[in-house]
C-alpha cells in the first residue's frame, strides 16, 4: 500500500473504529470456543458415521467416508439397553431437577425473614454445591457403605437389616401389606442430586424473593390472607419466571451429568445414564465411533425435550 | 363472636386469632426446617473430616463413631500417608496438589484475560458481530461436555498433547470462557457509561478506558469470576479422567482422589484426600461469599 492511496482513503469513522476494536477484542475468546467447542461438535457428527476403534486412532483416515454408515447408531441402540438407559436418564434428570428446586424453594422460604445466625446458616447451605463433586460423592458412598458406613450402623442399632444402598437395584418396601418396589440405587443418586444442587435453586429463588415488592404482601395481609394463601396467590405467581429458568438450566445440566453417577455407582444397579454409557463406549469398549453416535443421540434427544418444554411449559418472567 | 354495630371489628379480630395459630405452626416448622438443613449440610462435612483422621481399624471396629481421638488428630498419620510421594510408600498427593494448582491458575489467568476483553466489547462497543458472538457463546455454555469429549480426545491424541497438562488447560479455558464472559458482560453493563465517556473526552483510548476505569470499578466482579473459574478447573473430573488416566505424574487432585477408591486403599485415606481437595475451595468460598453468591445468580454457573 502506497502512501498515496492511504491519504486518498478517508480515515475510518468513529463507528468503524469501534467496530474494528470490538472484533479485535472479541476474536481471541471466540476463536478458542470455535476451535475447541464448535469444531469438535461438527467433527463428532462426522465420526459418528465411521467405524473407529481406539487402537487404530493414529492410522485412521478421518476424511475417508467410503465406509460411512449408520452402523454405530444401530449398535448403540441395540447392544446396550438404550431405551432403558434413556428412561433412567429422563427419570434421573426430571426427579433430580424437581427435588433440588423444591428443596431450594423450601430453604429460601424459611430463610426469607431475618433471624439470628441467618448468614451463617446460608453459608453452610451452600456447602454441598461448592464442595468438589469428587469429595462429596465419596463421603456419600462411605456413609452409605453396608459394612462400615455410619447410616447402616444406625440402621443396625435400630434393629433393621443393613442395606447396600448404592449397589442394590430394587428394594421391596412393605407398607402396611402393600408391596412397593423401589429402584433403590437410582433413588439414592436422585437424592444425591437434590442434596447437591438445592443450593443453586436456593440462591436464585432467594434473590427473586428479596426483589419482590413488599406492597403486594402487605395488601394481602390487610385483606386477611393466611400465610398459605399468601404463598399460593401472591408469592408463587411471582416466582414463576425464576422457576422456569431454574427448571430449564437444572434439567439440561442433570441430563448431561456424568461425574455424579459415575462416581457414586459407576452406572451399575439400574443407574446407567447416557453420559456414563458414552464414556463406557470409549473406555471399556474402545469404540470411538459408537461413543460419538451415542453423544449425538444425547444432544438430539435433549434438543427435542427442550422444544417440548418451550412449546408447552415455559413461562416468561411475569 | 359478638355482633356489634361496628361491623369490621369482629371480622378482623377473628382473622387475627386464626392467623396466629397458623403462624405458630409455621414458626415451629421453620425452626425444624432450619435444623434439618443444617444437619444435611454440616453432617457430611463433619463426617468427612472426622473419619479422615481415624485409623481404618477403628472404623471397622465401630462404624458409628466418626469423631477421632486427640492422638489421631495430632499425629495426622492419614494425611502424611496421602501426601507422601509414591516412592516413599505414600499416595503422592503433594504432586497432585501442585498439578491442580498449576492447571487452576493457568486456566484462571487466560480465561479471565480473554473474557474481560470479549465481555467489554459485548457490553460497550456497538458493532454487528457483538450480539451474534455472545449468542453463540451462550449456546455453547449450555452444551454437554460429553458431546465434545470424544472429538477432543481424538484431536489431542493426534497432535500429541493429550498426555500433558497443556491439553487439560486448553480444554478448561474453552469450557470456562462462556460463563466468565456472561458474568462479566452483565457486570460491565452496570458500570455507568458516563464515567467511561468522561475518560474518552479526557483523551483516553478505549483500551485506556478499559484499563483505567472499567477494570478497577469491576474489580470485585472480576475477582468473583476468577474464583469461579479456578473452582471449576480445580473440581473438573471428566476430561482429567479421559486424558490423563495413564500418566500418574500428571494427575490432578480429582483423579488422585478417584484412584484412592479401590479395595487396597483404606477408606480413611480416601476421606483425607477428599478433605485436601475440598478445603481450598470451601475456604476461598467463605472468604468471598457475598461477591460469589451475587455473581452466581447473575451468571447461572454450571454445575
Amino acid at each position: 500500500m502506497t502512501s498515496d492511496t492511504a491519504t486518498k482513503r478517508r480515515p475510518p469513522t468513529l463507528a468503524q473504529r469501534e467496530a474494528r476494536l470490538g472484533w479485535a477484542l472479541i476474536l481471541p475468546a471466540s476463536l478458542v470456543v470455535l476451535v475447541l467447542v464448535l469444531f469438535p461438535l461438527l467433527w463428532n457428527i462426522s465420526m459418528s458415521f465411521q467405524r473407529i476403534r481406539l487402537i487404530e486412532l493414529q492410522t485412521f483416515n478421518f476424511l475417508d467416508f467410503s465406509d460411512a454408515s449408520l452402523k454405530n447408531y444401530e449398535r448403540v441402540i441395540s447392544v446396550a439397553d438404550f431405551w432403558g438407559t434413556l428412561r433412567t436418564t429422563i427419570l434421573y434428570a426430571l426427579m433430580g431437577t424437581i427435588l433440588s428446586i423444591g428443596l431450594g424453594m423450601w430453604a429460601a422460604l424459611i430463610s426469607q425473614k431475618p433471624f439470628r445466625g441467618r448468614s451463617l446458616v446460608r453459608g453452610f447451605m451452600l456447602f454441598p454445591y461448592v464442595a468438589p463433586v469428587i469429595a462429596v460423592t465419596f463421603v456419600w458412598s462411605l456413609m452409605l457403605n453396608p459394612t462400615f458406613g455410619v447410616i447402616n450402623e444406625w440402621l443396625r442399632n435400630l434393629g433393621f437389616q443393613q442395606v447396600d444402598f448404592l449397589n442394590r437395584e430394587n428394594f421391596v418396601l412393605n407398607l402396611f401389606g402393600w408391596e412397593v418396589t423401589l429402584p433403590l440405587a437410582l433413588t439414592m443418586v436422585i437424592l444425591f442430586e437434590a442434596w447437591r444442587y438445592f443450593p443453586f435453586a436456593f440462591l436464585f429463588i432467594m434473590a427473586r424473593l428479596q426483589a419482590l415488592p413488599a406492597s403486594l404482601d402487605e395488601a394481602a395481609m390487610v385483606d386477611g390472607a393466611t400465610m398459605t394463601q399468601k404463598f399460593r396467590y401472591v408469592t408463587l405467581p411471582q416466582l414463576r419466571g425464576v422457576l422456569s429458568v431454574l427448571f430449564l438450566l437444572r434439567f439440561i445440566w442433570t441430563f448431561n451429568k456424568f461425574d455424579d453417577i459415575f462416581l457414586l455407582t459407576g452406572g451399575a444397579a439400574g443407574t446407567e445414564v447416557i453420559p456414563v454409557a458414552i464414556v463406557e463406549f470409549l473406555r471399556a469398549r474402545a469404540d470411538l465411533g459408537s461413543a460419538a453416535a451415542l453423544s449425538i443421540l444425547l444432544a438430539i434427544i435433549l434438543a427435542l425435550l427442550m422444544l417440548v418444554y418451550f412449546k408447552w411449559f415455559y413461562t416468561e418472567e411475569a | 363472636m359478638t355482633t356489634t354495630a361496628k361491623k369490621p371489628l369482629p371480622r378482623t379480630s377473628r382473622k387475627r386469632t386464626g392467623r396466629s395459630t397458623e403462624e405458630k405452626v409455621f414458626g415451629v416448622i421453620k425452626w425444624a426446617s432450619i435444623v434439618f438443613f443444617m444437619i444435611i449440610t454440616i453432617f457430611p462435612l463433619v463426617y468427612m473430616i472426622g473419619v479422615s483422621f481415624k485409623p481404618i481399624s477403628e472404623l471397622f471396629r465401630n462404624p458409628g463413631s466418626f469423631l477421632p481421638s486427640w492422638n489421631d488428630v495430632s499425629s495426622m498419620e492419614t494425611y502424611r500417608e496421602v501426601l507422601r510421594p509414591t516412592d516413599q510408600g505414600g499416595q503422592g498427593f503433594l504432586l497432585f496438589l501442585r498439578n491442580s494448582a498449576l492447571v487452576g491458575l493457568a486456566t484462571t489467568a487466560v480465561t479471565v484475560f480473554l473474557a474481560i476483553l470479549a465481555a467489554y466489547a459485548a457490553a460497550r462497543l456497538r458493532f454487528a458481530g457483538a450480539k451474534l458472538v455472545t449468542w453463540v457463546i451462550l449456546i455453547v455454555y449450555l452444551f454437554p461436555a460429553v458431546v465434545i469429549a470424544i472429538p477432543l480426545f481424538v484431536l489431542f491424541s493426534k497432535i500429541g498433547i493429550r498426555n500433558s497438562l497443556y491439553g487439560l488447560i486448553i480444554v478448561y479455558i474453552a469450557q470456562t470462557i462462556p460463563v466468565a464472559l456472561y458474568m462479566l458482560r452483565s457486570y460491565f453493563q452496570t458500570v455507568p457509561a458516563e464515567l467511561e465517556e468522561a475518560g474518552l473526552v479526557d483523551g483516553l483510548s478505549r483500551i485506556g478506558v478499559l484499563r483505567r476505569i472499567t477494570i478497577p470499578l469491576a474489580a470485585p466482579a472480576i475477582a468473583a469470576v476468577a474464583l469461579y473459574v479456578f473452582m471449576i478447573a480445580w473440581n473438573e473430573f471428566l476430561f482429567a479422567l479421559l486424558f490423563l488416566t495413564e500418566s500418574r505424574d500428571l494427575w490432578t487432585l480429582p483423579l488422585g482422589v478417584q484412584q484412592l477408591d479401590n479395595t487396597e486403599v483404606p477408606k480413611t485415606l480416601l476421606m483425607a484426600g477428599s478433605v485436601i481437595i475440598t478445603m481450598p475451595v470451601v475456604v476461598l468460598f467463605f472468604l468471598a461469599e457475598r461477591f460469589l453468591t451475587e455473581g452466581l445468580t447473575a451468571g447461572g454457573v454450571k454445575g
